[in-house]
Order: C-alpha cells, then structure tokens, then sequence
C-alpha cells in the first residue's frame, strides 16, 4: 500500500511551521507579514493546541496595577527563577518585548480583563515582584490561541480580497504529523530541505519542500506518567531536531507543577492553576498547618513573609508586606509538597490540601476561578467553594528544549532551522515562572517567524533552494511504515505505559545516580522493545500508529532528560539530585547539550553558559549574586555591584 | 469499586459501518474518554477518537453518549447505572471519516466568512481603554472552546443538510455578536448576519445553549440580542443612527 514516490502529495512553501500552538500561530504570522508564503502544520485540528490549557496568564511588565513595574524587575524576577542559569539575552529580550506583545493581541481582538482605568488588568503570581500577569479569569491561553486562530483567519480575508484565494500565502495543514525533516548538501554542511509526514485522516504521506523550517511543536509531558499535558505533549519537535543533526539544551530541568489534582486517578496530574494561590489559596497539611513557611530556602528569605499575619496583609498592602511562601517559585513549593507527603502529613489521596474556601467568598471563588470551580465539582464532585483541594505535583514543563540563538531562533548545527515556544530551550534557565511561557511563546515565535523570514530572503538572493532528494523520501516513508509491516510484535500503548511509569518512577521530582542508571538501563531495553512495535487495522485514522511513531521521540527526549539528569551533579531548579543536594555555583557555568550519536543514542557534552554582561548584573545587589556566582566571577564584578 | 460496563461504539464511517459490543472494566471516577482509551489499549488499537487536553478545555472529544451531544472527557461514569450499555456514537450533522471521528471542516470555512476584529483606524497598540462592564459580554462569548457541540445540535444543521450552505449556526452567529459587543469594533455586522449567516433561520428553541459545555447563554445573550438589533436597524434607520453615534462616542472617550 506504499503510494509510488510520484503519488506522494507534494507542496512547496517558504516558511513550514510546525506546531500551532502561541508560538507557531505567532512565527506563522510573523512569516507571511514578510511576504512569505507560509504553512502551518498541526497534530490537532486548528485552535486546539495545548496551549489552549494555560490558566492563569500572561506576563508582561506594562505596569497597568504597579507602576513601579517595568523590564528590569521582570528581567531578575525571571532570572532569580531559573536560578541564573537563564540564557541572559532571552530572558532581557523577553521581559523588554512581551508588553508589546500582549498590547499586539488586544489589538488582534483579544479581551482581557480591565482595571478600573481601562488598561489590561495584571495578577500575582508566584517569584514575580509585582502583579504582572495580563489574564482572562483563568482561561488566558484560550484566549490567546483563539485570538492568534483569529488574526491567522484575517491575514486570509485579506489574501483572499487581494490575491482570490485564502490559502494563497498561509494555509493550515490540521491533523498532519511530521515525522522527518528533510536535508540538503554535504555530510558537514547540511541545510533543511523539506519535511516529511502522514495525514492522520487518511493515513497517506505529505511533503513539504521549504528552505526554513520552523519547529514549535510544544512540550513533553506525555514521557510521564502524571502530567498536566495533552496527548500532543510527546517532544515530537525534539525529536525531529535531533534526527536533523540539532543540539539539545540542558535537558534536565523539567517542571514540576506543584499542583495538580491527584484524585479520582483518571484525572490525576490535571492542572490546579497557581491563581488559586495568587488569588489567596493556601497550602495546608494534614495536621491543618501551613506547612510553606518551613520551606522558605536562604536565596529567597529576604523576600518572604515569614508569619502568616505578614502573608495574609501582603494581598491587601503589598508595599510594605513580603509575600507569603505559597507564592515561591514552583520548583521550591513542588518540592516541599514532596516532603510532607513523604513525612506522613499528606492528604487522604497522597497530597496536600489546597484551601480557598475557608479565605474567600463563595462568589468571589466563582468569579476569579470558573474554570477550577467546574473542573473540581464536574470531575472530582468537589466543591471548591467549601472543601479544599487535594493536589500534588505534576510533569507541567520542560525547560530545555531545542538550542537556538537567542534573537532569531535559528538553530547553530542546522541552517534553515528555527524554533521557539516550549520546544526551544535556554529562556527559563532551570525554572519556568509561571506566566512567562504565553509571554515567552509570542516574544520568540515572532522573532523565529522574523529569522525564517530573512534567512530564505537571503538563500534567495544567493541563489538557489536546497532540494530534497528522492531517496530520502523513500526512506523516511518506510520508516513509518515498519509498526503497520510488522506481526505480533509490542503492543505501542503498552510500550508508552512502560515508559512513562519509568520517567515517574526513575527520573522524577528527586533523582540519584543509581535511579538515573537504571532509568538509562530501561529505556535501552524500551528502545529494543520499539522496533518490534506492530499495529494492527490500516492507515486511516490509526491511533495506535500514531503512537508508535510518537514513541521514537519520547524515548529520544526520555534518554536525553536522563543521561543529563545524570551528568548534572547539583540540584538547581526543576532537576533535585538528593545525592547531591546543593546548589554549586561551578555548575551553573555549565551548559549540557545533547545530540544525537551514530549508534542512535544520545551523547552529552559540557559548554560553557553565556556570560551575563555587566550592565544587567548591575541589577542585582552582590549579596544576592554571591548565591549564584563563582567567587571568580564576583571577583570581575562591575563597580555598580562593589560594595 | 471496579465492574464490568458494556459499551456500544459505533465503527465505521459514512458509507459503511456497524455498532462494535465492548466489556470493559470501570474504576472509580472515570469518564467516558477513559473507557475508550481503555477499549483501544486493550482491545481495538485502531480505534478513532479525536481528544487533545482530558480536562475540557479544548473541545475535541465532542460526540454522542446515548444519543446526547457529550464532550467524552466531561462525561462521567457514575453518571450512569452500572447495569446500563453505554452508546458511543459520532457527532450527527457531520461527515463521519472514522468511528467516532467527524469531518467539522464546515465550521471552519464558516468561521471565514466573518469579517475579522476592526478597530478604529489609527488607534495605536497600548492605547486600548475599554470597562470591564463593557467587554464581558462579549468575554462570556470568548469562552467558547469550539466543541462545536451546538451546530450538531441545532435542529437548522441537524436535519436539514440543505441548511447549510445558507446558516451558519449558533457558534459562528454568536462570534457575530461578540465583535458586534465589542466595545471598539467599528463594523457594522447586522445586515451580514441576516444575509449572509442566515439569522433568521434561528428559531430560538435553545437547544444549542442546552448542551453547551461552557454554559455560554448562546440564544438569551447572543442570538436574541442580535435579533433585536438586526430589527432595530430594519424598520427603525434613526435608531440605528444613533447606535452608530452612541458607538463611535465610546471609542473617543
Ligand atoms: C494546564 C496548563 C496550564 C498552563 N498555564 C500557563 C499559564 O497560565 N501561563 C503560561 O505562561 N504558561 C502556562 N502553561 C504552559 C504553556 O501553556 C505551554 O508551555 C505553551 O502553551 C506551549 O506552547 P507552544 O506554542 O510551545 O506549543 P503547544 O501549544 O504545545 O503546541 C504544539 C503544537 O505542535 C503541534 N505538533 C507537535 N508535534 C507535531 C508534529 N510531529 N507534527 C505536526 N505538528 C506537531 C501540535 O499539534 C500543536 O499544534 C500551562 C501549561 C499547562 C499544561
Ligand atoms: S436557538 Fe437558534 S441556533 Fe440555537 S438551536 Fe435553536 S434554532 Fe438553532
Ligand atoms: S458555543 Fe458552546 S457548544 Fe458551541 S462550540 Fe462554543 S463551547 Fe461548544
Ligand atoms: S479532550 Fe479536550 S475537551 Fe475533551
């Protein structure tokens, strides 16, 4: 049933994108605003990527509710949460770029919440100094994709009044997996060429010949077992990266979401969104304690309350109150949750309580958090407005992800390839706060778009396109081909069980070395076990090949987030080694990128991390920076921080 | 707490297909969504369901639960006796492309015959001012998760194919009146939403606000208003006039 080579449906674009999530609708935007002609390729139908889950909001420092707010503060919030391990020029592009970016929406259609003057209203949340986040109650990442949806539609009105066609310059490929990406030129200087992959309606195969390629494809939750990601969530786009000959940035640090919900188990990992905190929730253990504030570590003291009178006066009088400890960043909170539960003073279902209704109206409730009220009384028969919530932690986000230059995404081992949006590593350094991925999707997806852009602007002035050749779109179609050739082999969703139970199990909140090897060991043993994977009915909407040819790029991300798991011997963020629990300022020097080897596995190697230029440590007091940085470095500080 | 629940899936497309019987055992708190995974994991691995998020937020899983437009991941068990056979079936208005699989393309082409958000000309990024009050009309609107739940529902597509070239239905209607509440649009969209969407066909028996997952007032809130001002506008060209002003003094203030 393979179509002849000449059979295979082919298109030709400029830019293809990959992913339809904030970041790839935003670099689709941005290409075809160049005068690009632009494919958008998605796993789902259009509108309905994960990014459609995000809750709580966006961050931007436009100072609409604290004045005293602007780029610098959300820089060294930002900075301080990851733990300085933070690609500095993302983390300044970032904070100096997503006002702009927020007021683009509104002007695209987005409506989001007001202050009483009129502007976009702005909400706490945990590590960030001000209120910060731009929202809509807690639904902001449908806003934000519906609104992108929406702009992606207007660029076709316009097409369509100018040129005949909607589809003449940006079209959407819904329900397309990509599975190979496509390469031109000799072994040592290979250049995208195109992108291979199946339609999932109908089971046949598509190629996209373009020069840029632009992947956006999301996170990689679905590699564990309690995640608050959907299906899509299986690191396709990492994959796809590493196959191509593209590096991998500190893979290690993998956010856990302190709360997710943990019972009845069919929704266990679902997402409690941290508004419930920064609207007033707090955590309680089983002896009723608001066990956080014995979990304040030194780095943050000074910016915590530290009796729950100061916490509680913080949300009226933010000036001269610290903020309570319930709004740590996530990494701390995830991991204190972890200790009473281990300690014995969990809740009923093995995690802890989060309280809102005995500190808030029933009607407030209602209002500020609709979507958790529903999700609570529909799914769990609770009724968040008078009982607390039971959650525990879960796999929310990866902070490592695809290496790129900072200011146009472009990948440094392949020309002609880009990404950006979670997928993309370096922004969050080893912790994400929460509200800088829908920030850091647009502020990045657009400057992705821009590179793609200029990069085939360029390849065009030169000369001529890399081609595709023949023979690889023979390979890459018998690839996929291999689980529905073969007989009685694996079961894929067994296989998927199997490995998310060892990335729970092995390389989860806290990791160790031996736990880390037989994690290695096992995925080994998976890898054996996945070329013997065969599917049973044929290629028309086939889930269970869909899933074997996602799990080739779990087990990719799963051994990558391990072997550098293992590597990295100091905890710092979303990666905690309890065999070596501190944090070493040596390490934070340090960049682990993973690529792909000949014999198929991944292979690790040290580089160091970007220096943080003088003029954004003047920021930070030393005596904050002595917690992060080698005494070498502090010995080379800018006077500004010579006190 | 676990037991037996026997389901009836539909499998199959438009031109062929059978119901398929499934014994499948049911834990404590499960979703239909879970039930169907269960049977694909165990039993029949080639099985189609589309779903993406499990919590209900991203309108993927729309199908009929005995006969009832349902998003499955929002559908309990407990819901239903233990003795009961539960029927899965596709969305009815549209093409089936495989088991519980639909083609709802229509929504999309409709989505592109409304004119998108216009502000006022020369009205900078940043310099937006609206009330809450006035933009959580058309907010309530925005939480709308394109389950398309309500065109299979609506009685207009439902049962009549012929419908639809002409109707565009509650989802896309509502969308009108979203833009039409915005407090800084500047198109005037009535006459297009008779016309062109087929306003008029809406008889306003709220069976689409029945089975919204979002419980969106699509007919109280959207339909009836746009009515209203469809009629306004109709028979009464001063009292359009002089929305068009009342509007345009909005934006300048
Ligand atoms: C429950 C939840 C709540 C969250 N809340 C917040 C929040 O309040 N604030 C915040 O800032 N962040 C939040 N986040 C994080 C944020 O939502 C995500 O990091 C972000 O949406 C990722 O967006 P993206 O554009 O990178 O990719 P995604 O939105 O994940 O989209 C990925 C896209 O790639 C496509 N794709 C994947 N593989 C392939 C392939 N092989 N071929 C073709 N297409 C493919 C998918 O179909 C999809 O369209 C939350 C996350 C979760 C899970
Ligand atoms: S109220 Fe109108 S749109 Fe809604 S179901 Fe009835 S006829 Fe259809
Ligand atoms: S209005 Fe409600 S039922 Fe209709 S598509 Fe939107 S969410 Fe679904
Ligand atoms: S899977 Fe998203 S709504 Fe059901």
């Amino acid at each position: 049933m393979t179509e002849t080579q000449q059979d295979i449906e082919r298109h030709q674009y400029d830019v293809v994108v990959i992913g339809a999530g904030g970041a790839g609708l935003r670099a689709a935007i941005e290409a075809r605003s160049q005068g690009k002609r632009t494919a958008i390729i998605c796993k789902s139908l259009f509108g309905k990527a994960h990014t459609v889950m995000a809750e709580g909001g966006m961050a931007a420092a436009m100072g609409n509710v604290n004045s005293h707010d602007n780029w610098q503060v959300h820089f060294r919030d930002t900075m301080r949460g990851g733990k300085f391990m933070n690609n500095w020029r993302m983390a300044e592009l970032h904070a100096q770029e997503s006002p702009a970016r927020a007021w683009e929406l509104e002007s695209w259609g987005a409506l989001f919440d007001r202050t009483p003057d009129g502007k976009i209203s702005q909400r706490n949340f945990g590590g960030h100094e001000y209120p910060r986040l731009a929202h809509v109650g807690d639904r902001t990442g449908l806003e934000m994709i519906r609104t992108l949806q929406q702009e992606v539609v207007a660029l076709q009105q316009a097409d369509a009044r100018d040129l005949g066609d909607y589809e003449a310059m940006i079209k959407v490929f819904p329900e397309c997996t990509i599975t190979q990406l496509l390469l031109d030129g000799p072994e040592d200087d290979r250049r995208i060429a195109g992108a291979f992959g199946y339609w999932r309606e109908s089971g046949s195969f598509v190629l996209f010949e373009a020069p840029a390629v632009v992947i956006s494809t999301g996170g990689i939750g679905k590699s564990f077992k309690v995640t608050s990601n959907s299906w899509e969530g299986t690191g396709d786009g990492l994959g796809l990266a590493l196959r191509a000959g593209a590096t991998l940035l500190n893979m290690e640090f993998v956010q856990f979401h302190p709360t997710g919900m943990v019972w009845p188990l069919s929704v266990k990992g679902i997402l409690v969104t941290e508004s419930v905190r920064g609207d007033g929730g707090v955590l309680k253990n089983s002896e009723g304690r608001r066990f956080m504030f014995d979990y304040i570590p030194d780095v943050f003291k000074a910016q915590y309350a530290t009796t729950e009178e100061e916490g509680d006066r913080w949300y009226t009088d933010p000036e001269n109150n610290r903020r309570p400890p319930e709004l740590l960043p996530r990494d701390e909170v995830a991991r204190a949750i972890n200790s009473e539960v281990k300690a014995g003073r969990g809740s009923p279902h093995g995690g802890v309580f989060l309280d809102v209704a005995s500190r808030l109206s029933a009607e407030v409730i209602r209002k500020k958090l609709p979507s958790m009220y529903h999700q609570f009384m529909e799914l769990a028969g609770v009724d968040i407005t008078k009982e607390a919530m039971e959650v525990g932690p879960t796999c929310h986000y990866v902070m490592g992800g695809i290496e790129v230059d900072p200011d146009n995404g472009a990948t440094p081992a392949v020309p002609g390839l880009f990404s950006a949006g979670e997928a993309a590593g370096g922004m969050h350094g080893s912790n994400r706060l929460g509200g800088n991925s829908l920030s850091d999707l647009v502020v990045f997806g657009r400057r992705a778009g821009l590179g793609a852009a200029h990069y085939v602007t360029e390849l065009d002035a030169e000369g001529s396109r890399p081609r595709v050749a023949e023979a690889d779109i023979a390979r890459a179609q018998q690839a996929d081909l291999v689980p529905l050739e073969t007989d009685a082999g694996e079961n894929p969703y067994e296989l998927h069980q199997d490995l998310q139970q060892t990335m729970n199990d092995l390389v989860g909140i806290i990791r160790n070395a031996d736990e880390l090897r037989r994690a290695l060991e096992r995925i080994a043993e998976l890898k054996q076990r996945a070329k013997r994977i065969s599917v049973t009915g044929g290629r028309r909407y086939n889930p269970g090949w869909h899933v074997a040819l996602d799990l080739k790029n779990m087990l990719l991300v799963s051994e990558s987030i391990a072997r550098a798991a293992l590597e990295r011997q100091e905890s710092r963020g979303g990666h905690t080694r309890d065999d070596f629990p501190k944090m070493d300022p040596k390490w934070r020097r340090v960049n682990l990128i993973c690529s792909l080897a000949a014999d198929g596995g991944i292979s690790i190697r040290r580089q160091p991390l970007p220096q943080i230029p003088d003029r954004l440590l003047a920021l930070f007091d030393r005596v904050e920076l002595t917690k992060y940085l080698t005494a070498e470095e502090l010995s080379h500080l800018p006077e500004e921080n010579q006190q | 707490m676990t037991y037996d629940a026997t389901f009836r899936v539909w499998r199959g497309d438009d031109e062929e297909g059978e119901f398929a019987d499934y014994t499948v055992p049911v834990n404590e708190g499960e979703v239909v969504l879970d039930i169907i995974h269960r049977i694909q994991a165990t039993q029949q691995p080639d099985l189609a369901v589309r779903w993406n998020c499990k919590a209900g937020k991203c309108g993927s899983c729309s199908a009929e639960v005995n006969g009832k437009p349902r998003l499955l991941c929002m559908t309990r068990m407990s819901t239903f006796l233990d003795t009961e056979t539960i029927t899965v079936t596709p969305l009815r208005t549209f093409p089936i492309i495989k088991d519980l699989v639909t083609d709802v393309s229509f929504n999309y082409e409709k989505a592109r015959k409304v004119p998108s958000f216009t502000p006022p000309p020369g009205l900078e990024p940043g310099d937006y001012r609206m009330q809450q009050i006035d933009v959580e009309r058309s907010q309530e609107f925005r939480k709308c998760i394109e389950c398309f739940l309500c065109q299979n529902t609506c009685h207009v597509l439902r049962d009549h194919e012929e419908n639809k070239p002409k109707f565009s239905g509650p989802r896309f209607l509502m969308r009108i009146a979203e833009l039409d509440m915005h407090p800084l649009d500047t198109l005037d969209r009535k006459k297009a939403a008779q016309d062109e969407h087929g306003l008029g066909y809406c008889n306003i028996t709220k069976c689409c606000t029945e089975v919204c997952p979002e419980h969106i007032k699509i007919t109280d809130n959207a339909l009836i208003p746009l009515k209203e001002r469809v009629i306004d506008e109709k028979y009464d060209p001063l009292l359009a006039l002089g929305r068009v002003f009342r509007k345009d003094k909005a934006k300048k203030g």
